[in-house]
Order: C-alpha cells, then structure tokens, then sequence
C-alpha cells in the first residue's frame, strides 16, 4: 500500500535547514493497521503529510497503491488525496456553522459524486452518529466531533486512513471506544496508519514504527 | 465542482454572515441605486423636453427682433426691441425657397372679459399659417381663417385653461368676450400643450390684422407693422439650415445691415437648440457616470477588503478542503463566486431601490403638477447589473487566488 525508499524532508527557516526526515525507508500492506510513536519533533507528522500526499519528499521514492507520487502535479495529488486518502485530525477540523451531514458531504462536493446526502448518511451511520446528522460542530461532543471527522474520511470508501493524534484531545475512556471503531474499519479492509503518544493507543494496532530525529528506530 | 453547488456554498457562507454581507453589498447596493435613478430621470426628463420641442413645431425657425446675445441664442426679451415688420414676414415667404411656410406674431396684454370674468392674459395677432407652422391642434370650433385675417374679423380662439377660467362648464364656442371694450365672438378652443411650453394655453388668438386694428398698431422706424415674431417652417429637416441662412440674407438686406454690423434680429432653429439639449444631456450622463463609476470602485474595494478577511479567517476552512481533495481552481470559483453573489446580490437590490427612488419622484413631481414618466430603461438596469457583477468579479480575482494558493499543511496549522 505505501512503500516509502530513503525518504527525506528538509524545512528551511530563513538560512538554516531542519533536516526532519533523514532517509526513512518503509512498506505498510495493504490492510494493515499500524501506530507511528516518537519523541515530540521526531517527524512523526511531517511522514504523515508526505504519506497523505500533501507535503512533498525532498528527496526519496515514495509509491502509493503502486503509483509513484513524487511526480504528480498539484491537482493529480488533490485527486488522491480525494479518492484513495482519508484523514483524521487532532483537532478534528470541522467545518464551524456546518451540519455533520454537510461535513461529511464535502469530500464528494469534489469528487462530484452523486446522490451525496446518502453517501454521507451511510458514512455516518457506520460511525453511530445516524441521530446526529443535523447538529453543528458546536453542539457536539469531542468524541462525537471525531466521528463526524471519520466518517467524513471514509465517506469516499478510501484505501488508507491517516489519523495523527486522533485521541490526542480525547479523554481514555472515549479514546478507547474510537479506537474500537478504527479497528472495525480495518477490518473492513482499510488500511489505517495512526500517529499516537499513548502505548495503549498503539495496542490496538498491528505493529508499531518508532521515529526518533527523522529516522526508523524500530520498526516491528 | 458543479456551478449550482458553487452558488449554494456561496449563499450558505454569505447567509451565515449576514450583517457582514449586507453591509459589504451595500456600496454596490447604492452605487447602482444611484445610477439607475439618475440615468432614468434624467433619460425621462430629455424625453419630456424633447417631446414639447416637437410640440412647439415641425422644422421650426424663430425669427425674433433683437440681437443675438447670450446662452441660448435666444433674442433679446420679445418685444422689448422692434425691428421686424408683417412686411419682413411676407418678404421671407416671398424670397426664401427653402421655407414652406411664414407665421408672423404679434403680442399684447390684454383684460378680457367674459361674462362676470375678468382675466389678464396675452392676446396672440395671428395669421392662419401660424396654426401649423406651431402645430396647434383645435379641440372645440375652428382656428382663423383665411377670411378672417382677410376681414379683419373680431373673432377669438381661447387657449384650453383660459376657456375654462372664462367659461368654466360651458361650451365657449359662439360665446362673446371683450378685449378693450370691444366685442370678439369665441370660434375656437385650443387644445392644450401642457408642461414646458404651454404658455398658449393662457393665451388667446385673434386675426394679426384685426389685432393691428383694434389692438394695438405699432409702427416701426422704417414705417412697417411691428410684429414681435415670426415662426417659420423649413420645407424639410435637411432645409433648415438653408432656410436659416435664407432668412438671415433676407433680412440683412431690408434692414439694410452692411458687412461687420450686428444683425438686429436672432434667427434660430429649435434643431440646433435641441441639439444644445442633448449635449447637456450627453454631459450631464458622463458626470453620473463618473460618480456612478467611483462609487462602485469603492464597492469594490469593499467586497475585495471583505473576501481577503474571510480568506484569512477561512484559512483552516481551506487547509481542509485542500486536504479532502479541493484543487486550486475549485478554491478559486468557491471565493470568486461569493464575491459575484455578493455584487450581484448588492446590484439585484440597488435595482430595486433606483426603482422605487424613480417611483417616489415621479409621484412626487405628478403631485406637484408635473406628470413624468417613472420608467427604469431595461438598458440601464442590465448596464448597472453586469457592471455590479464585473465589480464582484474583478475584486474577488486577488482574494481567491490567495485562498488558492495557501499551503494545506500551514492552513490547518492556522488558529
Ligand atoms: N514548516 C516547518 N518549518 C520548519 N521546520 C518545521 C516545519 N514543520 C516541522 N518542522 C520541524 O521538523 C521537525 C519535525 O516536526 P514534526 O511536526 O514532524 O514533529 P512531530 O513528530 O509530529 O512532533 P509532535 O509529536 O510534537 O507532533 C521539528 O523539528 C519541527 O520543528
Ligand atoms: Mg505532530
């Protein structure tokens, strides 16, 4: 599913460079679910952005579902990101003064799907929120905000979740039910790469890819 | 992104802001209010003046005593000067080829009385010609005829509101009135001619010669009966300026003016003045325009301050449509179409405000006697609405391209 060869990113501030990737080579299966861990500032997200084809490698191969990505114009990679990718946010990004059922419709305003409302009450459905579709971000709970976020990733049937810190603003015992819920969708066949501090976080998954300064520590 | 789903993101997002969007539409709003009122008064007005130029006469020259002075190239005040004669008119009919007809004037303030009524009011010595040289059109009896002028007939022919302050309900045709202590029999009434140039209205008409009678008879220095206009008509449109000069020649040889002297009298065509009009007119349409055009500038500026803080505010918003699979040009059209709904929106009112101010106007100008037509020329509201939508579109271009080109990663990142 993602096969990433001697991956490097490297930020410039003003004159200084920040290597924040140095070389990170690694395939995820498809079907797989596996948790990423790491230091603060090892670059746990800055992979996450380039696996989600919304940063670019400085240098290195990265191949998505066998197409390689660090060729693609701008718009073929808003197409992935569209079809094949969903994310999830640490902060759930939700559009403010928005339904959920409007949320959750806004990958398919560009895909152009048709019949969206159903597609997103589907996706909501499959995430337990059917009763909610009318309420605001506002007038939701954390953990019911983070529902509306997961089914607004899946809501395009994608091939790959990428969650950085999905329970980061999540209390244990809501943490542990959305957990639940990511291990149903992978079961399902998708496959799910989550960004996590919490080891019983990562116990829900397969395997886990430790980062420390940009490079594989441990990768098991 | 389909174009209708464009324009239902767009009403959500400016609907979700109301105030805000109602006070950036606005300077469009009243920018195109001001021009559509403007434009369709000012356009009845000129139709107005046009329409009681025609009225006064077809091919119409004015020759009046005096030397042109002034704006307008209007003679000096009718009658204060007495240097055209019955004798020049009939000289003018007699010489001029491109005239088709001479109606010379005469005009003095009389008391007429009728009945217990006594009315001060202009009395008109006419000839027969000066019915259609001046397009007057009988409404009651008939207009003086060649027999009369001939016969020095003491009839009269009232002009439509003298009549009824005469008359009131009564049919004047074949009643008496007395001018100076003699008897005229009343064998027409005019129809009126309103508005701007309905002094006739007021006025009555006798036979010239009857009025040199019995009237009064001035006499000029070269010995000739005074008259204090003559209307002439030009054979055709194309004939006017011949005819002018015609007239002119004509004149300058029997006043015996010689090369370099001022004439003593002003020839002027009513198609040159209404030409003067119109130019006013073309002036007076190219200052609204300026205003109109700096006051939807600063409409513009409005709506382009407005979209450049709500891409700012917005930038999560765009970070994440990004994400989920937003392309450059789809954020492009999302931030130029709420721009151009919101000109729009800002125009579709602005419309509907010039209307009702037009409206308002008119009403008011017809309560005060003066009927206009409140009518919004569908040239000028298509005009001020794809000039609204222009706006729009012309202020959104620098605010979308700056939603379109923001990072995704740094847009989410925003607070
Ligand atoms: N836009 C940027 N410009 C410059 N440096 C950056 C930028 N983004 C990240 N960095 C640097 O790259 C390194 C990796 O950052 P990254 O956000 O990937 O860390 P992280 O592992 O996600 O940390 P955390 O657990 O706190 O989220 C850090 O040293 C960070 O300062
Ligand atoms: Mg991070």
């Amino acid at each position: 599913m993602v096969e990433l060869e001697s991956i490097t990113k490297v930020y410039k501030a003003g004159r200084t460079e920040v290597p924040a990737l140095r070389g990170i080579s690694c395939r995820i299966k498809p079907g797989e679910m596996v948790a990423i861990m790491g230091p603060s500032g090892s670059g746990k997200s800055t992979l996450m952005n380039i696996i989600g084809c919304l940063d670019k490698a400085t240098s290195g191969q990265y191949r998505l579902d066998g197409i390689e990505v660090s060729k693609l114009s701008d718009n073929k990679l808003a197409e992935i990101r569209n079809k094949k990718i969903g994310f999830v946010f640490q902060s759930f990004n939700l559009l403010p003064r928005t339904t959920a059922l409007a949320n959750v419709e806004l990958p398919l305003i560009y895909s152009g799907s048709g019949n969206r409302s159903q597609r997103a009450l589907q996706a909501l459905e499959s995430v337990g929120l059917a009763h909610r579709i009318k309420h605001r971000p506002s007038e939701l709970a954390g953990g019911e905000q983070q529902r509306v976020a997961i089914a607004r990733a899946l809501v395009n049937d994608p091939a790959l979740i990428l969650a950085d810190e999905p329970t980061g603003n999540l209390d244990t015992t809501t943490s542990k039910e959305l957990m639940l819920l990511f291990k149903q969708l992978n079961q399902r066949g998708i496959t799910i790469v989550l960004v996590t501090h919490e080891p019983y976080i990562a116990a829900y998954t397969q395997r886990t890819i430790r980062i420390r300064d940009g490079q594989i520590e441990v990768s098991g | 992104m389909k174009i209708w789903v464009c324009f239902a993101t767009a009403l959500k997002t400016l609907l979700s802001h109301k105030m805000r969007s109602i006070l950036t539409m606005l300077g469009i709003l009243i920018g195109v209010a001001a021009v559509i009122s403007m434009v369709s008064l000012v356009r009845a007005e000129q139709a107005m003046v046009q329409q009681s130029f025609e009225s006064l006469g077809t091919n119409l020259i004015f020759v009046t005593p005096g030397a042109p002075s002034g704006r307008m190239g209007m003679g000096g005040v009718l009658g204060t000067t007495q240097t055209l004669t019955l004798e020049d008119a009939e000289a003018i009919a007699r010489d001029a080829p491109s005239v088709s007809m001479v109606a010379p004037m005469t005009q003095t303030t009389t008391q007429i009385v009728a009945g217990g009524e006594n009315v001060g009011c202009l009395t008109l010595g006419v000839t027969p010609e000066y019915q259609h040289v001046r397009n007057f059109e009988v409404d009651q009896g008939s207009f003086i005829t060649e027999q009369d002028y001939k016969g020095r007939a003491r009839v009269i022919v009232l002009g439509n509101q003298l009549a009824e302050t005469l008359f009131g309900q009564i049919s004047p045709v074949g009643q008496s009135v007395r001018i100076n202590g003699r008897q005229f029999r009343v064998i027409g009434v005019l129809k009126g001619k309103g508005e701007v140039f309905g002094v006739e209205d007021q006025s009555a008409m006798v036979p010239l010669s009857t009025a040199q009678a019995v009237i009064s008879s001035e006499r000029a220095g070269s010995g000739g009966h005074t008259v204090q206009s003559i209307s002439v008509q030009a054979r055709s449109k194309e004939a006017i300026d011949t005819a002018h000069w015609e007239i002119s020649n004509i004149l300058r040889q029997r006043h015996r003016i010689i090369e370099g002297e001022d004439d003593d009298f002003t020839v002027m065509s009513m198609d040159a003045l209404l030409g003067t009009a119109d130019q006013m007119y073309v002036i007076g349409e190219l200052i609204m325009g300026a205003i109109a055009g700096i006051s939807l500038l600063v409409g513009g500026i409005g709506i382009m301050n407005i979209m450049l803080v709500s891409v700012t505010e917005r930038t999560r918003e765009i970070g994440l449509r990004k994400a989920v699979g937003a392309k450059r040009r789809d954020i492009t059209t999302q931030f130029l179409t709420e721009a151009t709904v919101l000109s729009f929106c800002g125009g579709a009112m602005g419309v509907g405000l010039g209307w009702l101010i037009v409206r308002v106007s008119a009403n008011a100008l017809a309560n005060m006697g003066l009927p206009f037509p409140a009518i919004v020329p569908s040239d000028v509201i298509a005009l001020a609405v794809g000039v609204a939508i222009l706006v729009g579109l012309v202020s959104g271009i620098y605010p979308a391209i700056r939603a379109a080109r923001l990072d995704p990663i740094e847009a989410l990142r925003h607070e």
